[in-house]
């Protein structure tokens, strides 16, 4: 592959693979395995034993009500939430079997393998695109500035942000900024990318750029899990759908099955209301 | 009996002098100390040690419950019957850092958390401690917050000062009494250190808007 059109960036985990439909879900070993998955808010509890598997190259979407607990599913694989139970699993690293008791350091050991984008970009105000996108890679990862320039600076160009690096993210547009969101969690190099509705705090004419570039990073062969209620987004881009309500796994499977033909009644309604909203 | 305007003019000379060999010097070095201290205090505050955030409460309790006028003696006249004499000027010194510390810990932990949760957050998911978050993040954010009450207090450190004369500190206030004393002419040596305190003051402020200015442009609206 010649730089020129080299893909948006290596995903760490395995070679990019361009697969052209989807995949079978979990054939061979799991990327991602989440096992029994539990977090409660005080009284109320968001997670009731999640399970969840993601294979290498899969994209897996959340989708579910607010309040299902789609989101702090997705915290929990970041580190930025403590599940209270339950057992998260990267191939390759050792599993972190949480209990309220697991130490931080375990637990932040996650994001050694996971970049997150959210929903309101949380880009650094005071910090030039440029300096969002190394910030991690020369501070924490301690790789040299010149090869995370030059890294920052290819991705930039190719997700269309080339002459935006001096720029600060309030003079940028909110699908830019989300852009440069995602090109800061590329540039950590992650095996696994989690989106937290990236476009939902987006006005509805910038969605499509922000959803083109997700698209082309399932293309490329990135590991992704996705929270998002753009259900026609999710059956383009996703290898499997998951339903979640009331903080438990109500249905899973193919898009086509799961966005089409729902088993369960609760996924027909929630389908049904999000496709006809009057 | 006029004004006397001749006394006036050429008192502000020598209040202005005094001013800047022991007001500004004196304001610039507590508040550079002060703030330091303040830094350290927001940080203690906001931690997860109880015994530090306990320790860090009481002393902001203490500085804001008790007058400056106060904190100068016990550091002056006080301490040295407990063994402890200072100078004037080292005494001022640390009486008036106390004394920002303590109101300016307030301001930056204010600053510390008016920094979205968010930001935290993207720092852990880049891979930071929460140290490294600080430091990088949050700190520099909360910097820009509190430029504008930061600079209210600097403005009254300045004039705060004068009670420095109080423990014999040779600032702008001391010179006018001493000249006042010498001439008897009370109301003409007032207004013109009056007039003195409030020239700085002015600078200061404009100083302030122009800081701000600069400071606003990298900040998200």
């Amino acid at each position: 592959m010649s730089p020129t059109d080299a893909p948006l960036g290596d995903p760490a985990g395995h070679q990019p693979e361009h697969h052209a439909g989807h995949h079978a879900a979990g054939a061979g070993a799991p990327l991602l395995a989440v096992t029994g998955l539990q977090k409660s808010f005080g009284d109320h509890q968001v997670l009731r034993s999640i399970d969840l598997s993601v294979a290498p190259g899969e994209v897996l979407a959340l989708i579910g009500p607010s309040g299902s607990g789609k989101t702090t599913a997705l915290r929990c694989l970041n580190g930025l939430e403590q599940p209270d139970a339950g057992r998260v699993e990267f191939d390759g690293g050792p599993a972190v079997d949480f209990s309220p008791a697991t130490p931080r350091r375990e637990r932040d050991s996650l994001r050694r393998r996971s970049a997150m984008v959210f929903q309101q970009h949380n880009l650094f105000p005071h910090m030039t695109v440029l300096q969002n996108v190394i910030e991690g890679p020369v501070q924490v990862q301690k790789r040299s500035r010149t090869e995370a320039v030059s890294d920052a600076t290819r991705l930039l160009e190719r997700v269309g942000l080339g002459g935006k690096h001096d720029a600060y993210p309030h003079e940028l547009s909110g699908g830019q900024q989300q852009r440069v969101g995602i090109v800061r969690a590329l540039a950590l190099k992650p095996s696994l990318l989690l989106f937290d509705e990236p476009t939902s705090a987006l006005d509805p004419e910038l969605v499509g750029d922000v959803l083109s570039v997700i698209k082309e990073l399932a293309q490329e062969g990135w590991t992704m899990v996705l929270v998002t209620h753009e259900l026609a987004f999710a059956r383009e881009v996703a290898d499997e759908v998951v339903f979640m309500d009331g903080g438990v796994v109500v249905e899973r499977g193919h898009p086509d099955q799961v966005l089409r033909a729902p088993r369960e009644e609760r996924t027909r309604r929630f389908v049904h209301r999000l496709l006809n909203p009057f | 009996m006029g004004f006397d305007w001749t006394l006036f003019f050429e008192s502000l000379g020598p209040i202005a002098l005094a001013g800047l060999r022991g007001t500004v010097p004196l304001a610039l070095s507590s508040f550079a100390l002060g703030l330091a201290l303040a830094v350290v205090v927001a940080l203690m505050r906001i931690s997860r040690s109880k015994v530090l955030s306990g320790v860090a409460r009481v002393y902001v309790s203490a500085i804001r419950g008790t007058p400056l006028l106060v904190q100068l003696f016990v550091i002056f006249y006080g301490l040295p019957s407990v063994g402890v004499t200072l100078d004037p000027w080292p005494s001022a010194i640390i009486a008036f850092s106390l004394n920002v510390g303590g109101y300016a810990a307030e301001v930056v932990r204010a600053a510390i958390l008016s920094v979205p949760k968010g930001q935290w957050e993207a720092g852990y998911t880049v891979g930071m401690s929460r140290t490294l978050t600080l430091r990088r993040l949050i700190l520099p954010q909360a910097a820009r917050v509190s430029v504008p009450p930061l600079s209210n207090t600097f403005i009254s450190l300045v004039k705060d000062t004068s009670l420095a004369s109080l423990i014999l500190v040779s600032e702008a206030f001391k010179e006018a009494q001493n000249i006042a004393a010498f001439s008897q002419k009370f109301m003409v040596v007032y207004l013109a250190a009056a007039l003195v305190y409030w020239v700085f003051c002015t600078v200061l402020s404009a100083g302030q808007n122009q800081l701000e200015k600069r400071l606003d442009r990298y900040v998200a609206h």
